[in-house]
């Protein structure tokens, strides 16, 4: 049974990895232009079409 | 069948090809520009641009920028407006207030295939903001600049981007959202560690015991952070309010003190269960709410980040500008300017400091200033003020005064502008929480006296039990979460405010004062002409329209357009009268077009309304009026605001459309020939009666009245485009809302009050379990995120649907 008590330990840890992994995010700039990334995403392709 | 004529869309940016028509391949274009930038995106294959979007183009007609940007140059200003700089690498950010579209997206970010040298771009399309990288040894950023600007894409580069970039703000929403995300993992990790002591745990057994405690001490842990981090801003701000009151500045305990004392007894109280009595605690209770009160405030910093309310005078100031050097002309940065520098101005250009003219001759608009629209002449040594535009040949001036001492400029160094206005954030609530405060203590302390006679035993549990539930959770949300509604439904309409107080403001006012040109009617390009006098010969309109087009003045221009259809026919003679008219010979007959002073008209001819007076040999035709274009919907506007508000008008502009706007508003209250700081004294002495004035304008002559109103609401035809420092910022199109507007945010102030009162019932019901000493872990930890939300939602949902009764939603 005291699986349990290690089990909990390794999810805090998993989620406090999800944590971290957001304050990175966050400080990274990922929030800061969430407009631009989804036009951006629908213009790539046609660069390489026209250049081929 | 007589033959419908297409109009010719220019392939570029859209426009009817009408004057020139330009033709590659079978495209066509309206003008040199847009064909040599489709030239240009042709040779670097990036003709992609017009597959996005048809006619993606910005129209590039009667722009030239020829040594516009010559002062980037400058190594000085130019490392003021780099963001980073080394020698093989150079980043910038600037500001195109152009980009429209997703092909702007495309070809911005496709700039390295046009210029070599430009290693990398990224344009942020809600701010409009392209940050460059590029390599100095190969293109140079005045290059850059001119290669945007011939694209269509002109950079706004002002004084205001030199300023050291403010960085506070993002960091302050990142501690936020840190908090956020904190307390967030928190509760959820407490909130299923608290499972087994709700299921109940066998406490006899052995094994249950031991995993009972752990469940516990982890929880213990897991709130630390919660009380420590995200409820710190609160502990911090009730402490501060708890000094003040201690020092007796003030008498009102701010809305944190409850917070405060909630979470601090929850934490308490949880601390003593779960270490002396080794029972389950309130920690998920403590936890859920802080991370609601978190939201909450996310909530209310919400703004529309992308529109700037600060501006002042650096924006619209010229970045730099030409000063005389021994024999040559250098760049400077203005805010290098001292006095007694000479300097030149181009045609078009702003005037950036007090200066006495020098040389040249000065035609100097100053409706950036005053708000009046017709240039006035300038004499030599006459002193021409920052903020002017001058209309005509470059002129060269002496500076007499710094630009931040410049009378334009010193309308913001008063020192009510440099304060924020006051905030009156959460003043609702804190009225609330005044009384708020006092009766929760009351109530556990007569709790706690009356358990501690009857049995001893249940005081200290009843006592934090009152403190914890009369937390005003659902108070301090139900205000944030329905102002932001509110405010993203004002968005959705194009009324941007800045932040939630505006919106409360807004039910307080009692004065309304509206600026005239560009507010209540439309800019004066668009004012409506009409010819009064004896009819005129095809013959005689051509006359008028041929010696109006020999003169720049803007009454010349209107003359002109006036007749448009006309022929034109060539002047054998024109002598041009500043500031009086403007007189020709054709075929030895003379044509006059000027004031009447000029003219010398009769006394029976003589119109208040008169713009300008038309004159053929000795008689004198008639004289051509020009009358506002309102805006629309402005009668209907005007018609409602009336009745529940006092209304004003202020204009720079002479009184010529007094008559006409005086069927619409009191003749006293409209006040002509105001300047900038005439209309700012006026708002004051409005105020004088304590009663709230709002302010509508467009202009940087208005900027100081917006400022010292309650609330000032800029106008703008193009909410993108500079609009002067305020509190909100209207669409034009929208101006006939604003009743509506005002109307809805008073009842959205309405639907915070009734959740006031619905959690207000909440808190009677949870203090008569509390008083009562059974308030169980359990219940706390269902009841109280439950009680918060559902206010939260009610309030919502209400406002959105009271949002579609006033039409403001579909």
């Amino acid at each position: 049974m005291s699986i349990i008590i290690l089990l909990v330990i390794a999810a805090l840890i998993f989620a406090g990895g999800f944590l971290a992994a957001f304050f990175w995010a966050t400080d990274d700039g990922q929030f800061d232009d969430t407009a631009t990334p989804a036009i951006r995403i629908l213009n790539d392709d046609t660069v390489e079409k026209s250049k081929s | 069948m007589p033959e419908v004529q297409e109009a010719v869309l220019c392939h570029h940016c859209g426009e009817e090809c009408k004057n020139e028509d330009l033709i590659i391949e079978d495209k066509h274009f309206c003008c040199v520009g847009c064909k040599t930038v489709f030239e240009l995106l042709q040779e670097n294959d990036l003709c992609g641009y017009y597959d996005l979007e048809q006619h993606a183009g910005v129209s590039l007609k009667s722009k030239n920028h020829e040594g516009k940007f010559d002062y980037l140059q400058n190594p000085d200003i130019e490392a003021a407006i780099l963001d980073f700089k080394s020698e093989k690498l150079h980043k910038v950010t600037l500001f195109l207030p152009a980009v429209h579209c997703s092909s702007c997206v495309w070809l911005l970010e496709n700039f390295h295939k046009i210029r070599a040298g430009v290693l990398h771009s990224r344009l942020n399309f809600i701010k409009k903001e392209l940050s460059l990288t590029y390599d100095p040894t190969n293109v140079s950023l005045k290059e850059i600049v001119e290669l945007l600007a011939t694209l269509g894409y002109e950079p706004l580069i002002s004084l205001e981007n030199t300023v050291a970039k403010d960085q506070t703000r993002t960091k302050k929403s990142n501690r936020l959202l840190r908090q956020i995300a904190v307390t967030g993992f928190c509760t959820g990790n407490i909130m299923l560690l608290s499972f087994p002591e709700y299921f109940k745990l066998d406490l006899q057994n052995d094994v249950d015991a031991q995993y009972q405690k752990f469940f516990l001490y982890l929880n213990v842990i897991l709130a630390l952070p919660v009380y420590f981090y995200g409820a710190a801003d609160y502990i911090k701000g009730a402490w501060v309010s708890l000094k003040e009151v201690w020092k007796r500045n003030t008498t009102t305990l701010s809305v944190d003190i409850p917070i405060a004392l909630g979470v601090t007894a929850l934490f308490i109280r949880s601390l003593y269960e779960t270490l002396i009595n080794g029972a389950g605690a309130y920690w998920d209770s403590m936890a859920g709410l802080v991370f609601l009160l978190l939201l909450g405030k996310w909530v209310q910093k919400k703004t529309f980040d992308y529109l700037s309310f600060e501006r002042n005078y650096k924006s619209y100031f010229p970045l730099a500008v030409e000063v005389k050097n021994k024999d040559h002309f250098d760049y400077k940065n203005v805010d290098d300017l001292r006095k007694g520098d000479i300097i030149r101005i181009h045609n078009n250009e702003l005037i950036p400091a007090d200066a006495q003219l020098a040389d040249g001759k000065a035609f100097i608009d100053y409706s950036f200033v005053t708000g009046e629209s017709e240039p006035v002449s300038i004499r030599n040594n006459e002193v021409i003020y920052a903020g002017g535009r001058q209309k005509g040949q470059n002129i060269e001036l002496v500076v007499t005064k710094e630009v931040s001492k410049s009378y334009l400029t010193q309308l913001w160094n008063q020192a009510n502008f440099k304060e924020e206005k006051e905030v009156a954030n959460t003043k609702l609530a804190d009225d609330f929480s005044k009384y708020f405060t006092y009766i929760t203590l009351a109530i556990s302390f007569l709790t706690a006296i009356y358990w501690a006679v009857v049995n001893p035993e249940t005081a200290w549990p009843a006592f934090t039990a009152v403190l914890m539930v009369a937390c005003p959770c659902a108070l301090t949300l139900s205000m944030p979460f329905t102002m932001g509604t509110v405010m993203g439904i004002f968005g959705k309409n194009k009324f941007y405010v800045k932040n939630q107080n505006v919106i409360q403001k807004l039910t307080e006012i009692k004065h309304i004062v509206f600026d005239k040109t560009g507010t209540l009617t439309k800019n004066n390009d668009y004012r409506e002409l009409t010819y009064k006098g004896e009819s005129l010969s095809e013959k005689e309109q051509s006359l008028f329209k041929s010696l109006a087009l020999n003169s720049t003045h803007p009454v010349s221009k209107l003359v002109a357009s006036h007749f448009d259809k006309s022929e034109e026919l060539i002047f054998d003679e024109i002598s041009e009268m500043e500031g009086a008219g403007i007189l020709g010979y054709i075929d030895s007959q003379k044509v006059q077009i000027g004031n009447a002073h000029f003219l010398g008209v009769p006394q029976h001819q003589l119109d208040k309304e008169a713009r300008v007076y038309l004159k053929i040999g000795d008689t004198v035709k008639g004289c051509l009026k020009t009358r506002p274009v309102f805006r629309e919907g402005f009668e209907g506007v005007i018609a409602k605001l009336k009745n529940s508000f006092n209304l004003y008008l202020l204009s720079g502009d002479k009184s010529t459309d007094k008559a006409q706007l005086s069927e619409y508003l009191a003749e006293d209250h409209l006040h002509f020939e105001q300047k900038p700081e005439d209309k700012l004294h006026f708002i004051k002495t409005l105020q004088d009666s304590k009663e709230p004035v709002l302010m509508v304008g467009d202009g940087l002559n208005d900027a100081g009245a917006l400022r010292q109103s309650d609330l000032g609401i800029a106008l703008s035809e193009n909410t993108q485009a500079f609009t002067p420092a305020s509190d909100a910022i209207l669409d034009a199109n929208k101006f006939s809302e604003l009743s509506n507007f005002i109307e809805f945010s008073r009842k959205s102030v309405n639907i915070v009050k009734l959740s006031f009162l619905l959690s207000l019932v909440y808190n009677f019901i949870c203090i008569s379990w509390a008083v009562s000493g059974t308030l169980s872990p359990v219940v706390a930890a269902i009841f109280m995120p439950l009680s918060s939300i559902s206010v939260v939602l009610f309030a919502v949902i209400i406002t959105y649907f009271s949002a579609r009764k006033s039409n403001l939603l579909t």
